[in-house]
C-alpha cells in the first residue's frame, strides 16, 4: 500500500530491498511483502510524484535505484494518518462465509459443525504462535496484541455458533442441512 | 508438625516419586458421573503425558469442574476409571488417595482455597508440613514460592487482607509448593489482569514443560492457546479435540 511505503521512505532515501525488510520489521506477524511489488508500487509512486528516484547505487552487486519522499508524499502520508481507518469486520469474512456455506450448501460428510470445530483449532494454533514471548518494542507489541484481540472475537464468534448449531442448541431448523448430529471425538493430526 | 504424618497403607512410601515412568499423569476412561439425576459426564476418556500442557474448554455446564475434580480423585465417578500417576483410585481409599495428592499433584481450584486467618507462608507450606516436613524447611520453601507468583514479602499477610489476584496467586504458590508432578488447574487465571495472569500462566506451563503434566480448566482463548492440546467438553462428552502445537 502505498502510505506504507511512504511512512518506510519516511526515516531516509532508500532501496526497494530495504523498504521491503523495513516493511517485515515493523509488521513482522504480516505476510512478507514481494519483491515484485515493492518495486511495482515505488514506479507508480515516481509516476505520481509521491517519490522521486534520488540515486542509483551499485554496492558492487546489481544496480538499485534510490527512492525517496517528496512534499506531495508527506502531505498524501498526513492526510492518510488524518483519515481513520474504516472498521475491519463489518462485511463477511472467509469464517463467516464458510460456516455460511457449509450450512447452506453442505457438499459431502462435512457438517457445519466439523467446519468450526476444525476453524477453532486453526484460530487456536495461529493464537498459541502469536502468544510466544515477543520483544519490548512498543509498536510491535501493540500489532500483536490486536491481531490475537481479532483471533479471540472470531474465536467467540465461533463458540456461538458451535452452540447454536449444537443438539438443543437456538438455531431453528429448516437450514439446507436440517439440524446436524452430534459429532463425536474428532481429534485431529499435528501439524 | 515437625512429625512425619501418619504413612497410609498403599500409598507410596515417603521420599519415593510416585512410579508413573513415561505413561500418563492422568488417565481417565470412559469416566461418567451425575449429580443427582443430572448427568456431568457421560463416558469422557483423557490422558495427560509427562511435559504436556492440556486446555480443558467448553461452555459452562459442560462438565469441565467435575472432571477436574475427578480426575485429582476428589469426586469418585460412578462409571469409568482414574489411573492418576500409576494409580488406578478405584483401589485407593480415602486416606491414600489423599496422601498420593499431596505427594504428586498440585491443585488449584476455583473458589476458597485459602485457610482464614493463617498467614500465607504457612498456609502454602501446608503441603508440605501435612507430609512431615519440618516447620523452616517448609516456610523457606513457600517463601520461594510465593516470589515466583509474584507475592514476596507477603508471607505474614492472611486472606482477608488480600485481592482476589493475589489469593489466586497464593493458591498457585500452594499448588507449586511440593514440586508435584502434575497440575490441576480450575481457572488458575480468571481473577488476574491479563499481564499478570500471563506470568502465572508463564509459570504453570514452564513446570509443567519440564516434565511435569498441568491439565487447566478455562474459558479464556487465550489461555486455552497456550495449550498443547485442547479437549472441549460440552453436554458431558469430548466434542472435540485438536492438537495445538
Amino acid at each position: 500500500m502505498v502510505e506504507l511505503h511512504l511512512a518506510l521512505l519516511l526515516a531516509g532515501p532508500a532501496h526497494g530491498y530495504e523498504v521491503k525488510k523495513a516493511h517485515d520489521a515493523w509488521f513482522p506477524d504480516a505476510r512478507p511483502l514481494a519483491f515484485g511489488q515493492v518495486y511495482a508500487t515505488l514506479g507508480r509512486m515516481v509516476r505520481d510524484g509521491l517519490v522521486e528516484v534520488v540515486e542509483t547505487r551499485s554496492d558492487g552487486g546489481p544496480e538499485r535505484t534510490v527512492y525517496a519522499v517528496t512534499a506531495t508524499g508527506r502531505e498524501r502520508l498526513d492526510r492518510w494518518l488524518e483519515e481513520p481507518a474504516a472498521p475491519a469486520g463489518t462485511g463477511p469474512e472467509d469464517v463467516v462465509r464458510k460456516a455460511v456455506v457449509a450450512l447452506r450448501a453442505p457438499v459431502g460428510a462435512r457438517t457445519a459443525q466439523d467446519v468450526l470445530a476444525r476453524q477453532r483449532t486453526h484460530h487456536l494454533r495461529r493464537m498459541r504462535e502469536l502468544s510466544e514471548p515477543g520483544g519490548d518494542d512498543v509498536a510491535l507489541r501493540l500489532a500483536r496484541r490486536h491481531a490475537l484481540l481479532h483471533l479471540d472475537a472470531d474465536l467467540r464468534w465461533l463458540d456461538e455458533a458451535a452452540a447454536a448449531l449444537a443438539p438443543g442448541g437456538s438455531t431453528a431448523a429448516g437450514t439446507a442441512g436440517g439440524p446436524t448430529p452430534a459429532t463425536p471425538t474428532t481429534p485431529e493430526a499435528p501439524r | 508438625m515437625s512429625q512425619p504424618a501418619d504413612r497410609q497403607p498403599g500409598a507410596t512410601p515417603p521420599g519415593a516419586a510416585p512410579p508413573t515412568g513415561d505413561g500418563p499423569l492422568v488417565a481417565l476412561d470412559a469416566v461418567a458421573h451425575a449429580y443427582a439425576r443430572t448427568p456431568a459426564l457421560r463416558g469422557v476418556s483423557l490422558a495427560v503425558a509427562p511435559g504436556e500442557v492440556v486446555a480443558l474448554t467448553g461452555p459452562s455446564g459442560g462438565g469441565k469442574s467435575t472432571l477436574l475434580h475427578v480426575a485429582a480423585g476428589l469426586l469418585a465417578p460412578q462409571a469409568g476409571r482414574v489411573r492418576l500417576l500409576g494409580q488406578d483410585l478405584a483401589g485407593l481409599g480415602e486416606a491414600p488417595r489423599a496422601a498420593l495428592r499431596r505427594r504428586g499433584v498440585g491443585i488449584v481450584l476455583q473458589y476458597g482455597q485459602l485457610v482464614p486467618d493463617l498467614p500465607l507462608v504457612d498456609d502454602v507450606a501446608l503441603p508440605l508440613l501435612l507430609e512431615g516436613s519440618a516447620l523452616e524447611p517448609a516456610r523457606t520453601a513457600a517463601r520461594e514460592a510465593l516470589a515466583l507468583v509474584g507475592l514476596e514479602g507477603l508471607g505474614d499477610a492472611v486472606p482477608a487482607g488480600l485481592s482476589g489476584g493475589q489469593a489466586q496467586r497464593a493458591a498457585v504458590a500452594r499448588a507449586l509448593v511440593a514440586q508435584p508432578r502434575l497440575v490441576l488447574a480450575d481457572e488458575p487465571v480468571a481473577s488476574l489482569d491479563p499481564e499478570g495472569g500471563r506470568q502465572v500462566l508463564d509459570l504453570l506451563v514452564t513446570v509443567a514443560r519440564r516434565g511435569g503434566g498441568l491439565l487447566l480448566v478455562t474459558h479464556d482463548n487465550a489461555v486455552a492457546a497456550r495449550a498443547d492440546r485442547e479437549v472441549r467438553l460440552a453436554g458431558g462428552v469430548v466434542a472435540h479435540e485438536a492438537v495445538l502445537r
